[in-house]
């Protein structure tokens, strides 16, 4: 469970983030756009534990936010999310190694194949098994994608965090991915916020500015503008969207200054 | 006719035009021998490839009269073990402090000015507090070297891993890892293939250092020898020991290259894409 609750954010005077109130339930799969410098980002790095709130609480599970990123909250960014250095199947195994060897870092004998054979079972799950000795730069974009993405969910995240996953691969192959990433959303039971420009069936929250000013740009910043539940087909699809559009409209009457 | 930056030699013209400066030197060189040597034949400057044959024969394969020894040899080895301590202590250093100030903002605020201003100091200046403090023998030389390239290899080590993708380092800590467990796996082993290739560029720095300490006090020495003989103006044995010096120079080199390549088959592949 994720609160959000009168949540600020500005670096050195610019606002960046203004007034953001969200609650995230767990197992949602909350989708998240909008333009370039609206501060997705931001909200995401948040979240990682990589930038604090100005103002206003972030809660996980009525905790703060750790200050650092942590095993709880896994991530997958557009790229450089792999290590090159390690094999496909050493990459997966990374994780788990952290885990179980402190001092090393490295597992020996029968804790090693323990480790190997649930690394090879997520790699079995994206469809990377035959790759496994392989290095990163032997792979296409989509797989070191895939790789990314069972690196982090072998050590079974309560969140699992997507920075525009797909960003970087053709239509395809992203629609490819995105079934996977639905499917392993399914399997393994986490939260995931997946910062993207493609919509598909599931909850979607806008970021935008609602506030503008031409002579002080950086006076205002982005909020989330919609929170909108696309994966609900029913009548209450269009009780939630105009709850949503209550929800929002106060900001209706609030009119760009100089726009 | 395609413009002149499309044009590219093939694979038989590219070797024998590559050799063409070479071959050019030396037949610069044999026509002035030859035509100094023409106008008297005592000249010492520019010595036929004949004398210059004799000499190196004389040094690799007859025992010197004094010593004993196969001076060529005895040089070779003892500056190669002088290069090869400064420069394995040099390596090691920069391992350390390179990946502590790069990776540790603490490390970086107490150590960085420090080793930038220790890169600032010439290393020749130093030198006699050097054989000062640390006497005539190999010490001093070994030290000489260290000092003039650990700088630079530390700067570029620390330089390396802040180069590494901020997104790796945020990955890492989210598969778990501590801070130790990070520097082992993620850091330390992409950048030693990083510290190969500086070691590389430093190389050149290291030769300077050493040929410079062998030259005003040691007992042996590919420097040494270059520098005691000059006093009888023996050409005949400079030319080739500095020929000598420039291939081992390049094997060095090469041998580097190579072991990067076969101990890190994933750097070459990782560095074109990224």
């Amino acid at each position: 469970m994720i609160s959000v609750r009168k949540l600020w954010k500005e670096y050195d005077g610019q606002v960046v983030l203004e007034n953001l109130n969200l609650e995230v339930g767990d197992h949602e799969f909350v989708t998240v756009v909008g333009a370039s410098g609206c501060g997705k980002t931001t909200f995401l790095r948040m979240l990682l534990g990589e930038e604090q709130p100005t103002r206003g609480e972030f809660l996980i599970d009525g905790q703060p936010l750790p200050d650092e990123p942590g095993p709880d909250r896994g991530i997958v960014f557009q790229r450089y999310s792999v290590f090159p250095h390690l094999t496909v199947l050493q990459n997966v195994l990374l994780g788990l190694e952290f885990e179980r060897a402190p001092l090393l870092g490295r597992l020996f004998g029968a804790r090693r194949a323990e480790a190997v054979e649930k690394a090879e079972a997520m790699l079995q799950a994206v469809g990377l098994y035959e790759a496994r000795h392989k290095f990163p730069s032997a792979l296409s974009g989509g797989m070191q994608q895939r790789l990314s993405i069972a690196q982090s969910i072998v050590k079974q995240p309560k969140i699992l965090l997507l920075d525009e996953p797909f960003g970087a691969l053709d239509p395809g192959i992203s629609a490819d991915m995105h079934r996977l990433i639905l499917r392993l959303w399914d399997e393994h039971k986490m939260t995931i916020f997946m910062i993207t420009h493609d919509l598909k069936d599931t909850r979607l929250l806008v970021f935008d500015k609602t506030r503008l000013d031409m002579q002080a740009p950086e006076a205002y910043g982005a909020t989330i503008t919609y929170d909108i539940p696309l994966h609900v087909t029913t009548p209450a699809l269009l009780r939630e969207l105009n709850e949503a559009k209550t929800r929002t409209e106060r900001f209706a009457d609030v009119v760009a200054v100089g726009g | 006719m395609r413009r002149l930056i499309n044009q590219r030699p093939n694979g038989v013209s590219a070797p024998l035009l590559g050799a063409l400066p070479f071959i050019l030197l030396l037949l610069v060189y044999i026509v002035a021998s030859q035509a100094r040597l023409a106008e008297n034949p005592n000249d010492k400057l520019l010595p036929g490839l004949d004398s210059l044959v004799s000499a190196i024969q004389q040094v690799a394969t007859e025992p010197d009269k004094r010593s004993g020894a196969l001076i060529l040899w005895r040089d070779t080895a003892a500056s190669l073990v002088r290069l090869g301590t400064g420069v394995a202590i040099s390596a090691l250093a920069a391992l350390l402090f390179g990946i502590a100030t790069g990776a540790l903002p603490y490390a970086r605020a107490t150590l960085s000015p420090f080793i930038a201003a220790l890169a600032l100091i010439p290393p020749l200046a130093i030198l006699p507090v050097l054989f000062i403090v640390f006497g005539l023998g190999e010490t001093s030389k070994i030290v000489l070297i260290v000092f003039g390239i650990a700088p630079f290899i530390m700067r570029d080590v620390a330089m390396r891993v802040g180069e590494l993708p901020g997104e790796q380092i945020i990955k890492a800590q989210t598969l778990g890892a501590n801070s130790w467990q990070l520097i082992l796996r993620v850091i330390t082993p992409q950048i030693l293939p990083r510290l190969l290739d500086a070691v590389r560029l430093a190389l050149g720095a290291a030769w300077l250092f050493l040929i410079a300490a062998e030259a005003i006090a040691a007992e042996d020495g590919l420097g040494y020898r270059i520098f005691l003989v000059r006093r009888y103006l023996a050409m005949d044995l400079i030319l080739p020991y500095v020929a000598w010096i420039t291939l081992l120079a390049f094997l060095t080199d090469w041998l580097l290259r190579v072991a990067n390549a076969k101990l890190f088959p994933w750097y070459q592949g990782g560095a074109r894409r990224s």
